[in-house]
């Protein structure tokens, strides 16, 4: 094991995404401390055109097959063992993503490699490295010293900057071989599923109020609505909230929903999971509301009120729509 | 069809959570556990595929927390068997731990799916699902929402959620392991009454696994966020609440 670092490379509909970039950053901030160098997987099909805004990198590990054109995790995970083999890295970089949450477990056990999944912060300490991971919905912080032998990290998408990663270069490029995988390719993609045509997109509206498991039932969320026509906004929530069908499909904000950067975002009885956060922290005007004064929700919001949501809706919607006249 | 569904307990967050005098693990003590809520996703979607398709659902469980009662009720629900496996444990193991004593529990077992929620409060290395596929060889799909069977095929079609409201539809030869991430419907309910009934007749088998020695992560510091950090704190009566965040509102010209 040198003291290289390894990231893999997310693209979608033939453009590599943030989490790359954020990873890249923080690769190569790592590689520059341990003195190693940094390495990016690179997987798909006709992707050689992404390898220029992958510069950030020494060097690009890359695998351009057909059947590698959209991700399945069985013959990514194979080719992946082979990168991590070549690249010798100390930590391989993944997004706690759809695609690297995945790749993350599966890798572990084939690999037999520890992991660390909700990576929030990544730093050296003496020649070491030590991640801090979210856990229990983002209440505790774990702080967990690497291993001292190849460790797979998963990190929380948006907490790393991407700029830091936005290196147009030509690397060095390495063409990983075919693996023959032992029991052949035990999985395809059919294909994809676009997200259903909503009423309202709630990534282009400028205000929006937040319900989420603090809403207690679907006949309280006519309540938000109130609140969000007197503002003139829509409402939005969290995964249980859309879980439990009180919303439809087409509001939910976070991980496997929507990411919304509104002017202002009211947060009503959301804690503030990683996977709510991820979708909201880039709003300009975070407002939450919560009976919890330790949610997590508080350090991403601008402005907090411990409180019950039901307490102070009613007069909430009153002074908006006295002022709105 | 047989389906395994692998239920985890967790700390409920609802009773708060508190960290030990070591400053590195969490109290016991300060624990309640409950049903990993994913879990109880993964639950409900092979009870829907029991219902569509007459497949045969276990649910395998750690003897810690609460399992007994989660196995009960996932009787009621219409579990078809259900075992407690023991392994010493007091409080939840890792993942990796958890996933090698389930690895010994169901090699050999003729399932065609093994259902996990697609992730837990308490995962700090990796998935369960995730690590239980590569320790058994077989194929894994994460953050599933829907399942369906193909026919006589051994072949599943399954949809693997992605950002932005999209997904993938994938299909996935058996036998395979699923971390689901929802069911196609809510996790349903079980009647207190029928609950009562099951936990006098229903029969939760137990079974005993030999816990492997996995080197754990080694935790430095657990600590909790700091309490308001961040954010400006308002207070007050509701009245002057609601009065505080319409004058930042208008501040910030963002009343009509």
């Amino acid at each position: 094991m040198a003291n290289n670092i390894l990231v893999v490379a997310e693209h979608f509909q033939g453009n590599v995404t943030d989490i790359t970039f954020e990873l890249l950053g923080k690769g190569r901030e790592l590689a520059r401390a341990l003195g190693g160098n940094l390495g990016v997987a690179l997987l798909g099909h006709d992707v050689a055109g992404l390898v220029t805004a992958l510069g950030a990198a020494d060097v690009v590990y890359t695998a351009d097959r057909a059947e590698l054109r959209e991700f399945t995790p069985d013959a990514y995970a194979a080719v992946l063992g082979n990168a991590i083999g070549q690249a010798s890295p100390r930590v391989v970089l993944l997004g706690s993503t759809s695609v690297g949450l995945d790749l993350l477990s599966l890798l572990s056990a084939r690999l037999e490699l520890p992991c660390v999944d909700n990576c929030v912060a990544l730093n050296t300490q003496d020649g070491e490295l030590v991640a801090t991971c979210q856990i229990y919905g983002g209440k505790l912080f774990a702080e967990v010293r690497l291993p001292q032998q190849t460790t797979l990290v998963a990190v929380a998408p948006g907490m790393f900057p991407a700029e830091a990663g936005r290196v147009t270069r030509n690397p060095q490029i390495v063409y990983l071989p075919e693996v023959a995988a032992a029991p052949g390719p035990r999985m395809s993609f059919r294909r994809w599923i676009e997200p259903p045509p909503g009423d309202v997109d709630i990534t282009k509206v400028p205000i929006l109020v937040a319900i989420g498991r603090g809403i207690q039932s679907a006949d309280n969320v006519p309540q938000a609505e109130a609140l969000a026509e007197a503002l003139g906004g829509a409402v939005c929530g969290s995964r249980p909230v859309i879980d439990q069908a009180w919303l439809p499909k087409t509001r939910q904000v976070g991980k496997s929903g929507m990411t919304v950067k509104s002017k202002l975002y009211l947060a009503l009885g959301i804690s503030g999971a990683p996977e709510h956060v991820e979708g909201m922290r880039g709003a300009e005007l975070i407002v939450a509301i919560n009976t919890d004064p330790r949610a997590p929700i508080f350090s991403v919001a601008h402005y907090g009120v411990v409180a019950d949501l039901f307490d102070i809706l009613p007069p909430l919607s009153e002074e908006i729509k006295a002022r709105q006249g | 069809m047989k389906i395994a569904v692998l239920a985890k307990q967790v700390p409920d967050l609802v009773e708060g959570v508190e960290i030990d005098a070591s400053g590195k693990a969490v109290d016991p003590t300060s624990i309640r556990y409950i049903l990993s809520e994913l879990d109880d996703h993964a639950l409900e979607q092979a009870l829907l595929l029991k219902e569509r398709s007459q497949a045969r659902v276990e649910v395998f469980s750690l003897e810690t927390g609460e399992a007994r009662e989660t196995l009960f009720a996932a009787l009621a629900k219409g579990a078809d068997r259900v075992v407690m496996v023991q392994s010493g444990q007091e409080s939840p193991p890792d993942n990796h731990t958890t996933a090698k004593l389930f690895a010994s529990v169901l090699q050999g077992s003729a399932f065609e799916l093994i259902f996990t929620g697609v992730r837990a409060l308490d995962d700090l290395d990796g998935s369960l699902g995730g690590l239980l596929a590569g320790y058994l060889g077989l194929p894994y799909v994460g953050l599933v929402r829907k399942v369906e069977l193909a026919g006589d095929q051994g072949k599943a079609i399954v949809e693997k959620e992605y950002p932005g409201g999209y997904a993938a539809e994938l299909e996935v030869e058996l036998p395979a392991v699923l971390g689901i991430q929802a069911a196609e419907q809510p996790p349903r309910y079980v009647p207190v009454s029928r609950l009562r009934q099951v936990m006098k007749t229903g029969n939760v088998e137990e079974q005993a696994a030999s816990l492997p020695s996995a080197p754990p992560l080694e935790i430095e510091r657990l600590y909790k966020p700091e309490e308001g950090k961040g954010a400006t704190m308002l207070s007050g009566s509701p009245e002057e609440v609601a009065r505080q965040i319409a004058n930042i509102l208008s501040e910030r010209r963002l009343l009509r």
